[in-house]
């Protein structure tokens, strides 16, 4: 009985040295750049939560996007494939920061945030996966201002 | 370990345009497996695209991008010969830097 107690233990114990040596590593391994650093910018990891398009504006940074003509949001009519759904977002507006995409009805409505430094051209092409037809938005921050365009996207089989 | 992410960066009337393929399962922890037991969430958090060292594009992802993400962007400059490298984390951990030369 005792004997067994203390193997449990003992195995416990092995647990917690095994979890904390692998940390250590991944510790290490930061440390000597073998991880690429990722500065912690853009959107937070919240807005990936969201359930609903305002709270998912709101978490982008609380502002009501406008709409814009200047933004050019390409997407299929019809989706046969929610597994891949490919978004091309491009736009004219001046000073911008930040391109995201967001599907409606989808878990996780928030798909992707990009941040443009100077230099980069407001244009991304990307594939996203959708559950259902529903409209796919493109946020865009531009001089600290937001502005979106909207498309809606009929998809014929579900792939979230 | 993690496939090589596949780039192509070629350079054109001094727009350089990237294409990615980052190779990832990009699971959004609502599939099941053949057992019916669910799939853990695995997908690519965070990803950067550097030129010489500066980010020409950075991002972030949620679980609604596609499987093996698919990127393509351009930016002003980029000589040929010089490298461009994108690297990726999960929300794992594991994480993936490949480099290519501009063409």
């Amino acid at each position: 009985m005792h004997e067994l107690v203390r193997n449990r233990v003992d195995a416990g114990r092995r647990k917690v040295l095994k979890v904390s040596g692998g940390l250590g590593l991944l510790g290490l391994f930061t440390v000597l750049g073998l991880v690429p650093s990722f500065a912690r910018a853009g959107v937070s990891r919240e807005a990936f939560d969201a359930m609903t398009l305002s709270e998912a504006f709101a978490a982008l940074g609380g502002l009501i996007p406008q709409d814009s003509t200047l933004i050019s949001l390409s997407a299929p009519d019809v989706a046969e494939n929610g597994a891949v759904v490919p978004i091309t977002v491009e736009t004219s507006l001046a000073g911008v920061e930040r391109v995201s995409i967001l599907a409606d009805k989808n878990p996780t409505m928030l798909v992707a945030s990009f941040d443009i430094p100077v230099g980069t051209d407001a244009f991304i092409t990307t594939r996203i996966k959708m559950a259902q037809t529903s409209s796919v938005v493109a946020l865009v921050k531009a001089n600290g201002k937001f502005y979106k365009a909207s498309k809606e996207v009929k998809v014929t089989q579900g792939g979230c | 370990m993690q496939s090589p992410s596949k780039i192509r960066a070629s350079v054109k009337d001094g727009v350089t345009e990237v294409r990615v393929l980052m190779q990832h399962e990009m699971d959004n922890g609502r599939r099941k497996d053949e057992a019916g037991k669910l799939i853990p969430a695995w997908y690519i958090t965070e990803f950067k695209a550097l030129y010489n060292g500066r980010a020409v594009l950075t991002g972030q992802f949620g679980t609604s991008v596609s499987k093996n993400p698919y990127l393509v962007f351009r930016f002003r400059g980029g000589t040929a010969g010089d490298k461009l490298s994108v690297a990726w984390i999960d929300n794992k951990g594991e994480s993936r830097t490949d480099e290519v030369l501009i063409v």
